[in-house]
């Protein structure tokens, strides 16, 4: 009787909801549990036994002292700016770089476009580490690419700016540089769909009303594409501004990104309340744009809906 | 068209080919100011791509248009004079009806006032005053055609192209756009060329139809002549129904012939072409409404026997399909005039079928 009943209670309803628990479940076990403990490691403090943090002894319960010099110590301060700036320029860059190279796959051939395609989703299929060192090995003193850039150079400034080699391993630029690299496929994908749904007809009007070919990308193609420019930003931003094996690889350690502050802190300060904090501050940060665009993706949805 | 000027638009031996594939062979088209011109043809018959040569989406690979005087080679669709309005409508998603309408003033040298006041203007033309603030997925399929048709007017251009303007409208909502477009080119005196692959609708619409097929101009002229003197088999069977037999010319006299048609079983009185000669072979046509139906053998120059074998009745008129002695068919429409009177013929009934020897036409093509 009672098996029935459990039965019934499953076809009724049950395995729709069973369903719709299973990514709610998912965010809960991977993402909110180990949020909390992070959440509760920020508020702890930095003791000498194992593991390094403790609640009490002569320090509050609840210590917010991380907290305080988020905003008072001048590292985090300037590891947060530097973080958001490079991950700006990033984006930026990724942007002005993958829109028309995005534009350009919707313009060819479909026999052309699934290679093209194909070849900017290839670098994914070696791995990050070695397409990180490979570029390390490219931005060498002695490379040939640092020496083809230096005799480029050469010829082209006067003769006492002359260089022996260009200086990029281990700069702010190699950071940026490698960013840009990682994460362009990034905003290419995101950009290539929503310019492939654009009716080509639009175009064709918008040049028969009397617009040149630029002033018709300005109309019509760039506030329509406006999604997708939105979601490659988002998907370069939020990982470049965590970003940590770059800087670290390539990176000069007197520009340091939030996410090798962290890493520092953990690693070899101890500090895991601290390292916690800021990695709780960086979520913060993180959250606030995604959220933004969630909205304006269910406005977007909404008025989708409406046709 | 006084003698002598030029005409305002003269499409002369334009061709166009994509690769190996013609397009557009040799056509060649005058159109004269205020005209509605249609280019009638099934998809493929190279009406659309005339049209994009219009608009200068497309060069042709021969021949040259010149609008207005105007040779429009090498102009590029935004420097020309000429609007279209385009099958999907093309409206801008992202801009509201307003926006849409006004878009091409942007490159017009105007103040913002006078601008508004134009979109004001063109949004009363279609009967959309309160919609302007709309987006277009806001409003209903008509409603999107008459934004798409200030749009095209709103510059004032010289000619105006209607790609398939009614295809995407419900067939009520046809009619009534229909005469609208109509009013709207007298009122604007814009020339309109229209294309279409609907007969009713290039007949009803315009001024002039240019039958298309396989990239050339059969036959240009008003509708009725197009439909009562048809040049050739595809352009009587492009437009309207029609019943064709094999026949050989057997007598010429002044303006009259005899033609030996065998599927009639006898020889039946005609009009006569151009250089018709005895023992000529051609193709006999006849449209469904010229011919009348008896029960009785009427007396009338051309009597044919026959048995009906389909009948199908759609309240004012009758179709029937009528099978001659010699086993092929002919399609008869009746209107039917009286309540009640005449016994409507029905199935199996003998029948004679008469018509006027100026109601046959004769085709060599």
């Amino acid at each position: 009787m009672a098996a029935s009943r459990l039965s019934t209670w499953f076809n009724r309803k049950g395995w729709s909801d069973l369903i719709i628990a299973l990514p709610y479940l998912w965010l809960v076990l991977w993402f909110l549990v180990p949020f909390l403990i992070v959440l509760a490691m920020s508020v702890a403090s930095q003791t000498a036994m194992a593991p390094p943090f403790g609640y009490g002894g002569e320090n509050p319960v609840i210590n917010l002292k991380g907290y305080q010099r988020l905003f008072t110590d001048d590292l985090y301060i300037r590891s947060f700016l530097i973080s958001l700036v490079n991950a700006g320029i990033a984006t930026i860059l990724c942007l002005a770089l993958g829109y028309p190279m995005a534009l350009g796959l919707t313009r060819v051939s479909k026999s052309w476009r699934s290679i093209l395609l194909m070849l900017v989703i290839l670098p994914f299929w070696t791995s990050f580490l070695l397409r990180v060192y490979a570029w390390m090995g490219l931005m060498g003193k002695s490379s040939w690419f640092n020496q083809l850039l230096t005799d480029i150079w050469n010829f082209v400034v006067p003769l006492d700016w002359a260089l022996k080699s260009i200086p990029m391993m281990n700069t702010n630029f190699a950071v940026v540089l490698v960013m840009v690299y990682t994460y362009l496929p990034f905003m290419i994908l995101p950009l290539y769909s929503s310019l492939e749904r654009l009716d080509p007809t639009l175009d064709e009007a918008a040049m028969d009303l009397g617009s040149r070919p630029f002033r018709v990308f300005l109309d019509v193609t760039l506030p329509q594409s406006m999604p997708g420019i939105i979601a490659g930003g988002l998907l370069v931003f939020i990982p470049a501004a965590g970003e940590l094996v770059i800087p670290t690889l390539v990176g000069d350690a007197s520009t340091p990104m939030i996410g090798r502050v962290i890493a520092d802190e953990f690693n070899y300060a101890r500090d895991w309340p601290m390292a916690s904090t800021v990695a709780v501050a960086l979520l913060v940060l993180m959250v606030l744009p995604t959220m933004l665009y969630s909205r304006y993706q269910a406005q977007a949805e909404g008025r989708e809906a409406q046709r | 068209m006084p003698d002598g000027a030029p005409p305002f638009l003269l499409i002369e031996g334009v061709s166009k080919s994509f690769g190996s594939f013609q397009a557009v062979k040799d056509v060649t088209l005058t159109i004269d100011k205020g005209e509605i011109f249609a280019l009638l043809g099934g998809s493929g018959c190279g009406k659309t791509t005339l049209l994009r040569m219009l608009a200068g989406f497309e060069e042709p690979t021969a021949g040259r248009i010149m609008l207005d005087g105007q040779d429009m080679s090498g102009v590029p669709p935004w420097e020309r004079p000429v609007h279209m309005m385009f099958q999907s409508y093309a409206l801008f998603p992202h801009m509201t009806v307003a926006q849409n309408v006004g878009y091409g003033l942007k490159h017009e040298p105007m103040s913002p006032a006078d601008r508004t006041a134009r979109v004001q203007e063109m949004l009363d033309l279609v009967q959309l005053t309160q919609f302007g603030h709309r987006k277009p997925h806001q409003i209903s399929g008509g409603q999107r055609q008459r934004v798409a048709l200030a749009r095209a007017l709103a510059r004032q251009p010289k000619l105006l192209l209607l790609d398939e303007p009614l295809a995407a409208l419900d067939k009520k909502l046809r009619e009534h756009t229909q005469f609208e477009l109509m009013s709207i080119q007298e009122r604007t005196g814009v020339t309109f060329i229209v294309v279409t692959h609907d007969q009713e609708e290039a007949m009803t619409l315009a001024d002039r139809i240019a039958v298309m097929d396989k990239g050339q101009v059969k036959q240009v002229g008003p509708p009725g002549e197009v439909y009562e003197h048809p040049s050739s088999r595809f352009v009587a069977n492009f437009l309207g129904s029609m019943s064709q037999y094999e026949a050989v010319v057997s007598k010429v006299s002044g303006q009259n012939a005899e033609i030996d048609v065998p599927a009639f079983a006898r020889s039946v009185q005609t009009g006569i072409l151009s250089d018709l000669v005895k023992g000529e072979t051609l193709t006999l046509a006849i449209r469904p409404e010229k011919l009348m139906i008896h029960h009785d053998r009427p007396d009338a120059a051309n009597v044919i026997e026959g048995e009906i074998k389909d009948l199908a009745y759609f309240g004012k008129d009758s179709l029937y399909r009528v099978i001659l002695p010699s086993g092929q068919l002919l399609s008869v429409h009746a209107v039917n005039a009286k309540r009640k009177g005449d016994k409507r013929p029905d199935w199996h009934d003998k029948v004679w079928i008469s018509f006027d020897p100026a109601s046959a036409i004769l085709l060599r093509d």
